[in-house]
């Protein structure tokens, strides 16, 4: 994926200004930056739910700057949430299932005829779900409990096993660490390296934790105040003096 | 609900008791709980065909009912009504409780289909001679004049097409902003089907008769089965049940599919569902169409069994009806939404105006019951929302979050042990 310059302005205000961005295939890229920098903002645009005020969004040589949310979907590229944004009133299996819904081809008649292809992608697809939750480590007495009930750490899996169930190859992480505990920002390290080694996905993600901003990225990307003050790999990056101001402010002398 | 055996059963008695009221009395929670228990024993012990054993007998049981009255009973034309106004309560359940957009103007679709039943089925449109699969009679007046079976598929295709028009303007619109669009929709066809009557479409012709109404409309007619009249009321009682059977299969089918699916999505939460590939706008106006469409069907069978279109049955309190029916029923419950159909059907119909109309007055009171049956009904809801604010036969989903407390409990001890995203035992 690449991002060429975008620009995002809401009334007189702009949230995320003239920013580039290149994420290689099969690589992890993070996206760091303080609150309210741009970063959600960023990605918001990346899946089409906001329209870039100018500059482009190019997936491999794809223009997708001004595709629909459900395009960008079925063209490959799969979200979760910074809070989590499960369906409450679903179990986890069949919020998977709905993370599938553009790899699926049933429509209204096959739906309500329930033709023998419409009947096998169901049994396909639910089949998928399940081992996809299992994949993320979700144990199986909590497939079939409404997502609401689920704790929050298997929600964080669900929600991944979800965007992984519409087969991308692009996926985007906010803040995926978030309220996790040192040992499961280590497992969930390891785990997004699983993810890219075993289903060749590419991740940009967006994390305040910086040990797995480290750990993980080959690749960082800082922003601030919506201006793109650094980039590169993840040590030389700690080092810049204008990331440190950033975050820590300028040093007194 | 599945308990890991072994644990600490005082925690969840303990839990029961901070969420209980403090006034109430103590046996409550007990009682409720040993009745699920038993709910849950039934529900085990059952054999895995047993819903389609209860489907089948309760179907049968729908069919031979009309042999249990007289030909032209009050019962069986409340019934009639009843069933028509289940037909109508599964088709807006599909919109708001499915989809959760809220629709206040359903009446719209009434009235469409009932007009699509006056336009195609009675010589209001003398200047046209069409006549499809109708009886001998009807076959020689002037007007259009299809079989009834060929109003209902053009009234839901119509009505499919108006919901279309109507839900495009509240596609960018969420939650009470939506009710409110709809709401001006459905007045504004009500108004255009009072002054329709002035629209001239040549010919002497107009696009509705307003006040007048659209009378001698045609009964539905079916070779070997003749034309239905009101002095039998069973084959008019046998079509509709036969409708409501359709929107009823339809509605069940649709539930657990990728559409349906995507309708309870949208309700969850629009943007995840949108991110999650859902296409919002065909998706949206899918619901609305399809809710529609059934509504045009009612409005349709309406017109013919009341024998007019008259542009003054089609008024805003018709929508907040059928809305209380879902409601009553269970807000996005295929079966309650059937349930509340029935249940405001048969006190509309029959409970009130035949029952205990003149139960006021054996109690020395001067006036009838059906003068005050909207507050009868208002009365009922409020009750209904202190009751049992999930409907009586509240949706599966919505069960399983207000039985949730084993689960938070649960979660609650899980939350503390350190697991998440432990990557080992998974198949690497």
């Amino acid at each position: 994926m690449r991002v060429d310059h975008v620009v995002k302005e809401f009334g007189g205000l702009v949230a995320v200004d003239d920013v580039s961005l290149d994420v290689p295939q099969h690589s992890i890229v993070s996206l760091i930056g303080p609150n309210g920098a741009g970063k959600t903002t960023l990605f918001n645009m990346l899946t089409g739910l906001y329209k870039p005020t100018s500059g482009r969004v190019l997936l491999g040589k794809r223009d997708i700057t001004h595709k629909r949310p459900d395009i960008i979907t079925s063209l490959g590229v799969a979200r979760t949430f910074q809070n989590i944004r499960l369906f409450g009133a679903m179990t986890a299996v069949e919020n998977v299932v709905v993370g599938r819904h553009v790899r699926m081809r049933a429509g209204l008649f096959g739906s309500v005829l329930r033709l023998p292809s419409v009947r096998r992608e169901e049994r396909a697809v639910r089949e998928r779900a399940r081992e996809l939750l299992a994949y993320v480590g979700l144990r199986e007495s909590a497939f079939d409990l409404l997502a609401a009930q689920l704790p929050y750490g298997d929600q964080r899996r669900v929600e991944i096993a979800r965007a992984l169930a519409s087969e991308p190859t692009l996926l985007l992480l906010d803040e995926p660490t978030a309220g996790m505990n040192p040992n499961e920002s280590a497992a969930l390290t390891s785990f997004m390296r699983k993810l890219r080694r075993e289903l060749e996905l590419t991740i940009l993600l967006i994390e305040h934790d910086m040990k797995v901003v480290m750990d993980v990225s080959e690749r960082v990307t800082v922003l601030d105040h919506g201006h793109k003050i650094a980039e590169g790999p993840p040590e030389e990056v700690r080092a810049d003096p204008r990331v440190i101001e950033a975050y820590l402010g300028t040093p007194q002398s | 609900m599945s308990d890991p055996p072994g644990q600490p059963v005082e925690e969840l008695d303990q839990n029961a008791g901070r969420d209980a009221p403090p006034s109430g009395p103590s046996g409550w929670g007990e009682l409720r709980a040993q009745l699920q228990e038993w709910r849950a024993a039934v529900d085990g012990a059952l054999p895995p065909w047993w819903p389609r054993a209860m489907a089948v007998i309760a179907i049968a049981f729908a069919i031979v009912l009309p042999f249990f009255f007289s030909l032209d009973s009050d019962f069986m034309n409340a019934t009639i009504i009843a069933v028509a106004y289940a037909v109508m309560s599964l088709g807006l359940n599909i919109v708001v409780g499915f989809a959760g957009l809220l629709d206040l103007g359903y009446v719209a679709f009434y009235a469409l289909g009932a007009y699509s039943l006056g336009w195609f089925g009675s010589d209001f449109f003398f200047k046209a001679h069409i006549h499809v699969l109708v009886s001998k009679v009807a076959s020689t007046l002037p007007g259009i004049h299809l079989n009834f079976i060929l109003i209902l598929i053009a009234a839901a295709l119509i009505c499919a097409l108006a919901g279309m028009l109507i839900g495009l303007p509240t596609l960018r619109l969420r939650g009470d902003y939506i009710a409110i669009v709809t709401l001006a929709f459905g007045e504004i066809i009500a108004v255009v089907a009072v002054n329709g009557q002035s629209v001239q479409l040549g010919g002497g012709m107009t696009l509705t008769a307003g006040n007048l109404g659209i009378s001698a409309v045609d009964s539905p007619y079916f070779p070997g089965v003749g034309m239905f009249n009101e002095l039998n009321l069973r084959p008019w009682y046998w079509l509709i049940l036969g409708v409501m059977l359709f929107v009823l299969f339809v509605n069940l089918r649709l539930r657990d599919s990728r559409l349906g699916r995507a309708w309870i999505a949208l309700r969850e939460d629009e943007v995840a569902a949108v991110s999650m590939g859902i296409p919002l706008v065909r998706t949206k106006l899918m619901a609305y169409s399809m809710g529609a469409a059934f509504g045009g069907m009612a409005g349709a069978f309406f017109g013919t069994y009341f024998t007019v279109v008259n542009a003054d049955q089609f008024q805003f309190g018709f929508s907040i009806f059928i809305l209380s029916m879902v409601i009553i029923g269970g807000l996005g419950s295929i079966w309650g939404a059937v349930a509340g159909g029935l249940l405001l059907g048969y006190i509309n119909y029959y409970l009130i105006p035949h029952v205990l109309n003149t139960l006021p007055s054996k109690f020395g009171l001067n006036f009838q019951l059906t003068e005050i049956e909207f507050g009868i009904y208002g009365f009922l809801l409020v009750m209904m929302m202190i009751l049992r604010p999930q409907g009586l036969i509240p949706e599966r989903r919505r069960r399983l979050e207000l039985t949730a407390k084993v689960g938070v409990a649960q979660s609650e001890r899980e939350l503390a042990e350190p697991s998440a995203y432990d990557t080992t035992g998974v198949n690497e």
